[in-house]
């Protein structure tokens, strides 16, 4: 995973709420044995015309803004694979579902949770760039413009900016784990 | 001291290494269940990282998502025409043999859905730790198990490691009290709780289950309620342990026996939630003023009494566009609305109980003209122990389909879909636009209700057909 550091990008707005994961990515998709490939098929079922992921301005935007609950239902890890792939890095909204916020961070997509006044403001300058500030925590619209705080723990925004994967972080504590299960065992 | 949650005992008793402001706690998964949707491409990690499963002893897994549900032949394996379901299914059997992980494929007398199985075979306890990499891993808090799902990463996680790190939820209790009326059930109860809380209502709690109602309620029905927790936002939901829960368990052939069966009573029986135990959040559900419910949107968190008008948008553009999708018009109740598919199945309402509910308002009555009903029991066996009372007769002889274990049209993977425009009513779980096959319309109900469509052919108020 690519550490993060900071994050300069205009945004799709796409104020849905409870964007659930299988809106993200329908469950036909979910046949593939691969982890790649599945940003063709984000949003499969709403794209067209009118969606706002089509619109020519959506092109290269790393970041999306959307409304309450975004990511809900289905655990699937598809969701964010499939946005990591077609280029998205953070995901801006009024909230976040907490398997989909789990999965993401293991992606590399950055969970921003606004409130109502920062995401209107977001609504009123929707050409800006945003700029994400994992050092700060901050989301700010423009280089100089409006600016928020955001709230990540510690362990997921050193696990974004560090690259990390968790899984090395747990085979580490192999003799504490080791230690557990002995101890369970004796007393059972 | 205020006394501590059933949670608090669950999380205590797992914690390998303890939560700092630096790191999340180190938390021991007791059960993992796999399927083979959510777990190729975490095989695919081991594997790529020359890692073992650390305890296959502790991971079961079995064959549910994208198999088809078609009737299977009397000898041989299962046809797969998709090739790309078959390839996940034959990927999953060849992972499980590598790796040495128990598999109940298609053809094992118990295989079914995940979530129906592992309490059938007596693998989900109570106080256990368990995960699986499906959102409806919830459904095992019915036991007083810690059960929640989890991605495909944490899925290579605990194979790896048998271990996740997870920051400490905060805790809800949702206290339901009152005895049900007629015609009103678990899946009604879990409804109305959604409805009043919403979809993130539960974002970052586990949600303990508690009340009159809730102790009244039969293993299956606590399942269905525990199940539902996801589409309130909740991780996990919680029932404490009781003896609807031993009882169960004693009937399962996994459970302990002998000496070892009263030692893990003794422990089970002590996961009792406290007297003064706080809960960061508290809301009450009165059962006895509950009615059917019903869906109308495109989230499980539309749910009204039966009879109720659909409510206006109200200004709020997300929900104008589900009743644009769902064809529905606020100010008019669903009552009298065709359908064209009943579903009865899923985790959510496809256990014995469940088959009997439809099964006694289909009896004596036909699937109304134009409507497609499919039973597909939970699991193989569900689906023996209802033939065996005559419940497949009793849905063959209304023009039902009867079928075979699997997720079927709750996921619509299998090619059990919805075809565009079309409206079901369905006992499972998710309303989601394009869930049960693109451009289709869900209702989501309880399998009292769905059959009450079945044979009417309409969205109907279950009581009109019951008897009494």
């Amino acid at each position: 995973m690519e550490p993060i550091r900071t994050i300069v990008s205009r945004f799709v707005w796409l104020p849905l709420d409870d964007a659930d994961t299988d809106q993200i990515i329908p469950a036909r998709f979910l046949k593939t044995t691969s982890r790649v490939g599945l940003g063709a098929h984000l949003f499969a079922d709403r794209r067209g015309p009118d969606f706002p992921l089509d619109q020519p301005d959506a092109k290269g935007a790393k970041v999306i803004v959307a409304g309450r609950n975004f990511g809900c239902g289905s655990s699937r890890e598809h969701a964010p694979w499939a946005l990591a792939d077609a280029g998205f890095s953070a995901i801006i909204a009024l909230g976040i579902a907490d398997i989909f916020r789990a999965n993401s961070i293991k992606n590399g997509i950055v969970p921003i949770v606004v409130d109502a006044a920062f995401h209107a403001r977001l609504a009123a300058d929707r050409a800006a760039e945003v700029v994400i500030d994992l050092d700060k925590l901050t989301v700010s619209i423009g280089k100089d413009g409006p600016s928020a705080p955001f709230v990540l723990d510690a362990f997921s925004r050193h696990c974004l900016m560090a690259g990390v994967d968790e899984l090395g972080l747990l085979l580490a504590q192999t003799d504490a784990i080791s230690a557990y299960e002995k101890r369970v065992e004796a007393a059972s | 001291m205020s006394g501590q949650t059933l949670f608090a005992k669950v999380w205590d008793a797992h914690v390998v290494a303890p939560e700092t402001a630096a790191t999340p706690a180190t938390l021991y998964v007791d059960l993992h269940l796999v399927h083979e949707v959510t777990s190729p491409q975490a095989f695919d990690v081991l594997r790529e990282r020359g890692l073992r499963v650390r305890r296959p002893d502790r991971t079961v897994a079995t064959m549910d998502h994208s198999i088809p549900t078609t009737p299977r032949p009397a000898r041989g394996p299962q046809l797969i025409s998709d090739p790309e379901a078959r390839a996940q299914i034959e990927r999953l059997e060849r992972n499980c043999a590598e790796f040495g992980v128990k598999l109940h494929a298609l053809g094992d007398d118990q295989q079914g859905i995940v979530h129906v199985i592992a309490p059938e075979i007596g693998l989900t306890r109570p106080g256990m730790t368990i995960t699986c990499g499906d959102s409806h891993t919830s459904t095992h808090g019915a036991f007083g198990a810690l059960a929640f799902g989890i991605g495909t990463s944490e899925v290579g996680y605990v194979l790896a490691t048998q271990c996740l790190l997870q920051r400490r939820p905060k805790t809800m209790r949702a206290t339901m009290d009152g005895a049900p009326t007629r015609g009103v059930t678990a899946k009604d109860l879990v409804l109305a709780l959604i409805a009043k809380i919403g979809t993130a209502g539960g974002t970052g709690h586990v949600i303990e289950y508690t009340g009159s109602a809730v102790r009244a309620m039969s293993m299956e029905e606590r399942m269905t309620v525990c199940n539902m927790t996801i589409e309130g936002g909740a991780r996990a939901g919680m029932i404490a342990p009781d003896d609807h829960t031993y009882q169960w368990l004693a009937g399962c052939p996994e459970a302990p026996k002998g000496a070892a069966w009263e030692r893990a009573l003794a422990y089970w029986r002590s996961l009792q939630t406290e007297p003064g135990a706080a809960f960061d959040r508290d809301v009450t559900i009165d059962v006895s003023a509950l009615t059917p419910m019903i869906t109308f949107g495109t989230d499980p968190s539309t749910a009204i009494p039966i009879g109720s008008p659909v409510p206006d948008a109200g200004g709020d553009p997300s929900r104008a566009r589900s009743l644009a999708y769902m064809g529905v018009e606020a100010g008019k109740p669903l009552l009298g609305r065709k359908v064209d598919v009943v579903f009865v199945g899923s985790c959510t309402n496809a256990r014995l109980s469940d088959l009997r509910q439809a099964a006694s308002v289909v009896k004596g009555r036909r699937v109304a003209p134009g409507v497609r009903m499919m039973v597909v029991a939970g699991s193989q066996q569900v689906k023996k122990h209802a033939e065996a009372e005559g419940l497949d007769q009793i849905f063959r002889d209304a023009g039902a389909e009867w079928r075979e274990p699997g997720c079927s049209m709750c996921i619509a993977m299998n090619g059990d879909r919805l075809e565009a425009g079309q409206y079901a009513v369905s006992t499972s779980n998710r309303n989601f636009e394009g869930r049960q096959g693109q451009g289709g319309r869900t209702f989501l109900a309880s399998p009292l209700t769905a059959a009450a469509a079945a044979v009417t052919g309409r969205i109907t108020d279950v009581r009109e057909l019951m008897a009494g």
